[in-house]
């Protein structure tokens, strides 16, 4: 054997070698989901819920061996509440990290940003919070899935069930962002379509902690229902600011969205006898065995419940993890499919599934009412819940409507 | 019809004057500060959140809202004493911009801070029971609080205006900040009164700061978006002016809310426009000196 042949042959060898050791380590490699979410500012205890929920999916899954033998890590980043910072986190996470997902986002007008970063990437990404946009064209894209309820949805089952039980004659305080301009304009045409009026609306700028120059105005209409579209911690200095100005007396309170953590920072009493939906409440366990198990891990993991945002971000990863089994791969487009081709699943609390031509969710939602301090049952027991709403596509616009042929 | 409105057209009036009240206490104390050392407090809303923060602590501990009312501040204050003697008196004599981004640095410093301390989800400062109900003032019904909150600003106006005009101290402020070389030459030493402009002025922060707590919920990031609106309150006031500081935290807090009633979506811009015309008219403010900038 001669010099050069002895080299060719042991770089072969070595190369050969190597080989399974490269193939070895790759598949060892774990299945990375990045996941944007604002940490800091007014949604930070739902973000705190969520990046809970998101870490229990993560840990349950790798504690059954991970998805495709590899473990799940998922990659939690800051965005602010801000678009131009999540677009910054997405881009730097696929970038950078090299992540095969994304979920995440908790604000309309920041998931969108973040969607135009994983649609440029062609990433696969389940928005895990409200917006009518995401599953609509032009924006959405095939690899754009929507797990959480929309404005629509929220506003036509929410409204529906309150012009029917709370009174005909509404105010609206929003926040002036997408979402609260989205729900303002669902509620308006739902209340009007149930034979109800709109007194006023007034549009206030989110994260703002001062309602009382917008309450005289709505005390001298005289509304019966008033409509607080105030998320996060606005809602606590709205209620509380409204409840000083006595209008709690004076006419009913409705949110679309009950947040069970600013309950909890606002005190019972400040929210009892407030109306809400909710795309679940800890205590529907009662009546749903899927949910009972999931509280009971939940609970026992962190010390504190699940609230709506936090199960978002749980199912969000489940479904990526059951995309990827499905599909035996991780490339984006495939896990898509495979989605959308099994559209039923069943995470947390009950029969969810995918609308093939827009990507967007199903799933039951709850009506709750605060209870006053004296009422309230354990640490954590601040709703009573007081209707059902089952999944229905029929609550959220149409695929043509939306835009899909 | 017009019967409404001009009820509602009072009770906005009156909501305003809270507005403005929180701005004054605000605006006082960054144009005291700013009259005397010419330093642009940028950690003054980061104090205001401290107030509120030191007066859910001392409500926690004593149980009693009117001791933390009286301790917040106080407490307030001597970190203001801290900062002046630590950080700030090394930057005297420099260009204005540099006390400016030290004390932009410390804000988001505090902010931080108090995330670590408290966590990042806000908390709830209750105001005490007398005052929690809602009186009906015969055109609307108004919360006890919020009265009280005019009250107070008032009342803390009145005894710095006293102070500042009736006491030994206040007559070397006052000359202090129209010429402090002659002040020094007549043996005045001006550092102690520099330490305790520096005190009052953040101590009214963090009075601001607790009185705004029941109001508005105590989150690490509340002085955030009210420092630039209590900037805007000095420039048209006019920097350094305490009576500037005043009209014009009145004038801003009924602006906001005169807006809110017409068109809501524009309370936030006219702020700013009014700035831009007082500015156009008077280019330093409505009470302001010409040249201090310079």
């Amino acid at each position: 054997m001669d010099r050069r042949a002895f080299l060719g042959t042991a770089t072969a060898g070595a190369a050969a070698l190597a080989l399974p050791a490269v193939l070895r380590a790759q598949s060892k490699d774990p299945v990375k989901i990045g996941f944007p979410l604002p940490l800091t500012g007014p949604f930070a205890a739902l973000a705190n819920d969520m990046q809970r929920g998101a870490t229990l999916a993560m840990e349950q899954v790798n504690a059954k061996g991970g998805v495709l033998g590899r473990k799940l890590d998922v990659l939690f980043r800051d965005d602010q509440l801000k678009p131009a910072v999540g677009a910054q986190r997405t881009k730097e996470l696929i970038e950078n990290e090299k992540v095969q997902f994304v979920v995440g986002g908790l604000a309309a007008h920041v998931q969108m940003a973040i969607n135009e970063q994983t649609k440029a990437a062609q990433v696969l990404y389940i928005s895990v919070s409200q917006s009518d946009e995401i599953s609509a064209k032009p924006d959405t894209s095939p690899l754009t899935f929507h797990e959480a309820l929309n404005p629509t949805i929220t506003g036509r089952a929410v409204g529906t069930w309150g012009v029917q039980n709370l009174g005909k004659k509404w105010w609206i305080v929003y926040a002036d962002y997408a979402w609260g301009k989205q729900i303002n304009a669902v509620f308006t045409d739902i209340v009007k379509k149930h034979a109800g009026t709109i007194l006023g609306a007034t549009p206030y700028p989110l994260g703002n902690p001062e309602f009382s120059a917008h309450l005289p105005r709505i005390q001298a209409a005289k509304p019966e229902v008033l409509l607080a579209v105030t998320p996060g911690a606005d809602g606590v200095a709205f209620t509380k600011q409204a409840i000083s100005f006595g209008m709690k007396k004076e006419m009913k309170i409705l949110a679309p969205l009950h947040f069970l953590f600013y309950a909890k920072e606002g005190g019972a009493d400040l929210f009892s006898d407030i109306y809400g939906g909710t795309s679940f409440y800890w205590e529907v366990q009662d009546t749903v065995p899927q949910a009972k198990r999931l509280v009971e891990a939940w609970t026992k993991r962190f010390g504190v419940p699940p609230d709506a945002y936090g199960l978002y971000g749980y199912s969000g990863i489940m479904e990526v993890a059951r995309g990827v089994e499905l599909a035996r791969s991780t490339d984006s487009t495939a896990v898509a499919s495979a989605l959308r081709a099994n559209p039923v699943y069943d995470h947390y609390k009950g029969k969810q599934w995918w609308r093939p031509c827009d990507n967007k969710s199903f799933q039951d939602m709850w009506i709750v009412k605060g209870v006053p301090q004296s009422k309230v049952r354990g640490e954590w027991g601040y709703y009573d819940v007081v209707s059902r709403i089952p999944a229905n596509e029929e609550l959220d616009r149409t695929c043509a409507e939306k835009g899909h042929a | 019809m017009i019967d409404i409105s001009a009820s509602a057209l009072a009770a906005q009036i009156f909501t305003g004057l809270v507005l403005g009240g929180i701005f004054v206490l605000l605006a006082i104390g960054l144009s005291l500060i700013f009259g005397l050392m010419t330093v642009v407090n940028f950690a003054h809303g980061s104090l205001y959140m401290l107030g509120a923060y030191f007066g859910f602590f001392l409500l926690g501990l004593t149980g009693s809202f009117w001791v933390a009312l009286a301790l917040a501040p106080l407490l307030v204050g001597v970190f203001g004493l801290l900062v002046e003697r630590v950080l700030v008196r090394r930057l005297y004599g420099r260009s204005i911009d540099d006390p400016l981004l030290l004390t932009f640095g410390l804000s988001l410093v505090l902010v931080e801070a108090v995330k670590l301390v408290w966590g990042k989800v806000g908390l709830t400062l209750d105001p005490p029971r007398e005052l929690g109900a809602a009186v009906n003032l015969g055109f609307m019904t108004f919360p006890v609080y919020r009265l009280f909150v005019i009250a107070v600003t008032a009342l803390v106006l009145l005894v710095l205006w006293l102070f500042l005009e009736r006491t030994n101290v206040g007559l070397v402020i006052r000359a202090g900040s129209r010429d402090p070389l002659m002040v020094r030459a007549l043996g005045v030493d001006l550092g102690r009164i520099w330490l305790l402009v520096f005190g009052i002025g953040t101590g009214l922060a963090g009075l601001a700061g607790i009185l705004a707590g029941p109001m508005r919920g105590v989150y690490a990031e509340m002085g955030v978006t009210i420092v630039i609106e209590s900037f805007v309150v000095v420039v048209v006031g006019g920097m350094g002016s305490l009576v500037g500081a005043i009209v014009a935290g009145v004038l801003i807090g009924e602006v906001v809310s005169l807006t809110t009633f017409v068109a809501p979506q524009l309370a936030e811009i006219m702020v700013f426009v009014v700035m831009a015309l007082v500015l156009l008219v008077r280019p330093s403010g409505l009470f302001g000196e010409a040249g201090l900038l310079e």
